[in-house]
């Protein structure tokens, strides 16, 4: 039953908006998710994978602050694995095929079992708003919804275009109705909106490729989860594999010939929209990089009910007759079956400067906006802004302070950080080369970092606390036995030492010194003292004191960067009386408005030399302490 | 708006002329108000012009007056120069009346400050002008002046890009582990490309040493038993160059007894108790304080007499003093040989001299600027650093070297070892102060070909 009156609505029904509905329906408030499509629900319109570098903490990162993605993840894929695995551990991340089917229905189901949660399908086309403040939706019918927040997750559906040759059609992935005033409406009251442009490749059937002439990529045979709370719930022998392979010169010839063919390369001259670096087009790829003879390709298959097989890296705006001659100049693709063409989408995002660190923005008060409205792009990315703006309407509404996670602290801190203090030009992805503090920012210790300040905030039950308290515990327990219990240079002893390719030992050493030995692992400990604990709480362990230096040498670094998050800039000041500024320096910074010398030092355009200057104006103006 | 300021920027005293430098939004307005000639609200930027500088209608001096409006200044201000007749009285009367017409008084390097501030230079450079203000040596001006054009801040520049690539690579490997096309960097691979830096790093920590001894002059001080011709040698060196006698503290901490140039690099002698007073530095303080003087010198010359038996006092000096910079003389080879020269070990850098007649002054000399590569310093290559500030992060970004030796020799994960590298490409930033971020993700996608 739908009421005409919610504490929060959530306007799409992405990654994002799941998350925010959720967030805020679990804290007792009584929501609404408006979506253009209730069958598109959790959809996938991309790659049908979750997680991956970086984002794979996220997902981690998601569940540990009380979000569904992990758990969802865990119960819809049909391939997983860790990469980055002979790696060191700051970087390793999961990543799963998630099942294209399962995936939405599995979330489906979470978001209709939740109680202070209702759905409705519509288009939401204009806000109500008195005051500076939010008060409630217009849809497309005209018809009124008020609620105290709204939190906007529209994804690419703002004014969306598909463009394939020299075609341009309004239409949202799915060829799904997108939303044709809410933009213009959102630029009336003031706001920013720039144009991006991302893009989606080819899907093949899976029965015409020859698999023969393709590597086989296998999932771990070993399990993982990306819940903290979660059971396996796969068999390793079940999981599918997907499948490698490389372009071809004939590729390359055919679509340097055609180039002008693609909407991006002279098809379409209308193109105001910025496409993804890291995510580049087939053709963007031969252009840019002309002297490499091959590029990559990943065949992965979508879901375990339908014969679609993703041809990833392929991604491409050629016209649909070029896009039959490119795929099948494809080793094992020869004869394939084009089920679906690739084609770029351009759409409308707000400029992610004018949102607060909460994902409130700054000029309407309770309105919020997440995923890739804020200019980013992936499932994960946007699933955890969602999260946070669902987090952060609800306090606003329990009149609490707003949960802004430091860069430190987490990987969504970091993304969070970089959209409202550098804004975006090309689709947003999360990398770990974008976190400074990588080493504390680990997939293994997210439950660590974030789980208590999901207990405070209420998406984490008594149970999941308490498991983090045993884990803590057993953790400090471990940690003291090692540091206690002394091995000394017996026969035996050094014997194994030898044995394990370690130096034998002189004098007495603490198996926690002993640990500290590259070549030594918990195994190896294992062989002098009973110790009977989970394979995570070992991990742990293991971690912290084998990498004892570099995380010392890590959170002597979030000290100095905290320093200078701790010198605030007072929301009153005003740059234009600010001496010697630079010019682009004092227009970043009015625009930014940041709340610490930290972050104005991580406004591109903003120099060291301009922070000196502010600090001797904050010095002379606001009797500022500069230490 | 910032206030207009004012100093003489040439010294006060006998000159033809003197210049006063003005700078401030307010600079030209503030002139042309105790100017007569044409309105220098009118003139061009960058001319010079022709007139009088008048106290109401008092003719106080006649001019030329460079006008140069923003940006293109030295302080990115407008600034005017007024070039007078040089003369105490007439520049003070000229400065005053700026004063008393809206100028402030310019703090000693305020100009050089503003011109930092405005972002018209960079640390190292800004660094580089007060050098240049204070050099001593015409080397140590062409040091300043090569520093200032920007030479070192590109050798930085060049190795924080050598860094950067490694880093992008190692990055890259990370966000993109399943790209078999992408080289991946091992440790092996990261253990020569390391050494590499390192090597840069100490070659221009090497010649910044000597850049430091361009600036400050090579502390010196001459030891030895009495009577051993210390003072002879001193008074020969000294007047011979003609040097500046001071006895008050000089640029350096150390007392100074006297100046000299060596080809242009300044000896700083020191003046270990007096040595020309007492003669006798060991007897008089002490052998331990000896030592303390010798850990602080940049070169010891220790003397001996040809005509004594070496002692065993002496033995235990040369023994202290071996691995430092030292020169060994034995003074008066024109009497009998008593001395035993086996006795000293270590005969590298050993002189016969006979300073009445001024043998083996030239050979000392020689010496010194072999010791210090001098000559090398004279080929004009002026990539290196002369400030402490910088020295010191270079010094920290070896530290930091070994830990990613170690970090290798230790096969620990390359994202381990990379937090040191990338700590070592932020000190290097910080030197020339630019560190930040997205300079390496820019790196990332202009270098490599990805796309997920």
């Amino acid at each position: 039953m739908v009421y005409m009156n919610y504490d929060v609505i959530v306007v799409g029904g992405g990654h994002a908006g799941c998350e925010a509905a959720l967030a805020c329906s679990r804290k007792n408030h009584k929501t609404l998710l408006i979506t253009g499509n209730i069958k598109n629900i959790a959809d996938m319109p991309c790659n049908p994978s979750i997680g991956g570098s970086a984002k794979g903490i996220v997902v981690r990162e998601i569940d540990a602050l009380g979000g569904e993605m992990g758990i969802n993840a865990d119960k819809s894929h049909i391939q997983i694995k860790m990469l980055n695995n002979t790696k060191g551990p700051a970087v390793q991340a999961l990543r799963c095929q998630a099942d294209k089917i399962t995936y939405p229905k599995n979330m489906k189901e979470t978001l209709n079992n939740q109680k202070n949660l209702d759905i409705k399908e519509s288009l939401v086309e204009d806000l109500i708003i008195e005051d500076n403040k939010i008060k409630g939706v217009i849809l497309e019918n005209n018809e009124k919804i008020l609620s105290k927040a709204v939190i906007l997750t529209t994804g690419t559906y703002l004014k969306a275009d598909i463009m394939v040759g020299d075609t341009r059609r309004r239409e949202g992935p799915h060829g799904e109705r997108p939303s044709q005033h809410l933009s213009d409406n959102l630029k009336k009251l003031g706001f920013k909106i720039i144009r991006l442009k991302t893009g989606t490749p080819q899907r093949i059937d899976k029965n015409s490729i020859d698999f023969s002439k393709t590597k086989i990529e296998y999932g771990d045979n070993y399990y993982h989860t990306f819940s903290f709370d979660t059971k396996p719930l796969y068999k390793i022998e079940e999981q599918v594999p997907c499948h490698l392979i490389y372009t071809t010169p004939l590729t390359h010839k055919i679509i340097k010939e055609n180039l002008h063919k693609s909407s991006m390369y002279g098809g379409l001259n209308d193109i105001t929209g910025v496409g993804p670096r890291y995510c580049p087009s087939i053709e963007d790829k031969i252009v840019r990089f002309a002297d490499k003879e091959r590029h990559q390709l990943f065949l992965e298959p979508e879901s375990l009910y339908y014969d679609d097989i993703y041809l990833q890296g392929f991604s491409t705006s050629m016209p649909y007759d070029i896009q039959e001659q490119m795929v099948h100049s494809l080793p094992g693709l020869e004869n394939a079956k084009i089920l679906k063409y690739a084609y770029a989408i351009e759409y409308d995002a707000i400029d992610a400067l004018q949102l607060k660190p909460s994902l409130e923005t700054k000029i309407i008060e309770n309105l919020y906006t997440a995923g890739q409205i804020n200019g980013t792009s992936g499932y994960e990315e946007a699933a955890c802004q969602g999260l946070i703006a669902g987090i952060n309407a609800s306090l606003k509404l329990e009149g609490k302070e707003q949960l802004i996670l430091k860069r430190n602290e987490a990987y969504i801190g970091v993304l969070i950080d970089d959209l409202i203090t550098k804004g975006v030009r090309d689709p947003y992805r999360l990398l770990t080369s974008r976190a400074e503090y990588r080493l504390l920012l680990r997939h293994d210790n997210a439950d660590l970092r974030l789980r208590k300040i999901g207990y405070e905030i209420g998406l984490i039950d008594e149970n999941r606390y308490k498991k983090l308290l045993q884990k803590e515990k057993e953790i400090n327990d471990l940690t003291n036995k090692l540091k206690e219990n002394k091995i000394t240079p017996k026969e035996e002893i050094n014997e194994y030492l030898i044995k394990i390719n370690s130096t034998p030992i002189k004098d007495g050493i603490t198996l926690y010194d002993l640990l500290k030995r590259p070549e030594i692992t918990m195994n190896n400990i294992k062989e002098f003292i009973d110790i009977d604990y989970s394979d995570e709480v070992l991990e742990q362990v293991e971690i912290n004191i084998k990498y004892e230096g570099y995380i010392k040498k890590a959170n002597r670094e979030v000290e100095k960067m905290l320093d200078l998050e701790n010198k605030k800039i007072p929301s009153d000041i005003d740059y234009d009386k600010i001496h010697n500024l630079a010019s682009e320096a004092r227009q970043k910074l009015k625009e930014v408005k940041p709340i610490s010398i930290g972050q104005a030092l991580r406004i591109s355009g903003v120099n060291p030399v301009d922070i000196s200057i502010l600090m001797i104006y904050l010095k002379k103006e606001y009797n500022y302490e500069h230490k | 708006m910032n206030d207009t300021i004012a100093a003489i920027s040439t010294s006060l005293g006998v000159g033809a002329i003197s210049i006063i430098r003005v700078s401030g939004d307010e600079s030209i307005k503030i002139v042309n108000n105790i100017f007569k000639g044409k309105n220098l609200n009118f003139v061009d930027s960058h001319t010079i012009n022709y007139g009088y500088i008048v106290d109401n209608d008092k003719i106080i001096d006649e001019v030329l007056v460079s006008i140069m409006r923003a940006p293109k200044t030295f302080t990115k201000e407008n600034v005017v120069e007024i070039n007078c007749h040089g003369g105490i009285a007439t520049t003070k009367k000229i400065l005053e009346l700026l004063l008393l017409n809206g100028c402030r008084l310019a703090e000693p390097g305020e100009f050089t400050k503003r011109a930092f501030l405005n972002g018209r230079i960079d640390l190292l450079e800004a660094e580089a002008i007060s050098d240049l203000i204070n050099a001593k040596s015409d080397k140590s001006r062409n040091l300043a002046i090569n520093q200032l054009s920007g030479n070192t801040s590109n050798m930085i520049k060049n190795l924080r890009q050598k860094i950067l690539e490694i880093l992008a690579n190692i990055e890259v490997n990370i966000d993109y582990p399943e790209y078999e096309d992408i080289e991946v960097i091992t440790n092996e691979m990261i253990l020569p490309k390391t050494k590499e830096i390192e090597t840069d790093i100490k070659n221009i920590l090497e010649k910044s040493e000597n850049g430091q001894i361009i600036k400050e002059g090579i502390k010196t001080i001459i030891i030895g038993k009495p009577n051993v011709g210390k003072s002879s040698l001193l008074n020969n060196l000294l007047e011979e160059d003609k040097a500046i006698v001071t006895d008050i503290a000089g640029t350096t901490r150390d007392i100074v007894e006297g100046q000299i140039l060596i080809d242009g690099i300044l000896l700083n002698l020191i003046d270990t108790a007096g040595i020309r007073k007492t003669n006798d530095i060991v007897e008089q303080i002490g052998v331990k304080k000896s030592y303390d003087l010798i850990n602080q010198a940049n070169l010891i010359i220790y003397m001996l007499n040809n005509n004594e038996e070496i002692t065993d006092e002496d033995i235990e000096i040369l023994e202290q003093i071996k691995n430092k910079n030292h020169i060994i003389i034995i003074n008066k080879i024109d009497l009998e040989n008593k001395l035993s020269i086996e006795k000293i070990t270590n005969k590298e850098h050993l002189i016969y001299m006979n300073i009445t007649n001024n043998i083996g002054i030239d050979k000392l000399k020689e010496e010194i600027k072999k010791m210090f590569n001098l000559d090398l310093i004279e080929q004009d290559d002026y990539n290196f650093l002369t400030n402490s500030r910088s020295i010191s992060l270079l010094k920290e970004c070896l530290k930091l070297i070994q830990n990613v030796y170690s970090g290798i020799e230790n096969n620990l994960p390359i994202d381990m070892i990379e937090i040191d590298i990338k700590k070592i490409w932020n000190l290097l930033g910080e030197i020339i102060g630019e560190t930040y971020q997205d300079e390496l993700i820019n790196q990332l996608f202009s270098q490599f070909c990805l796309g997920k």
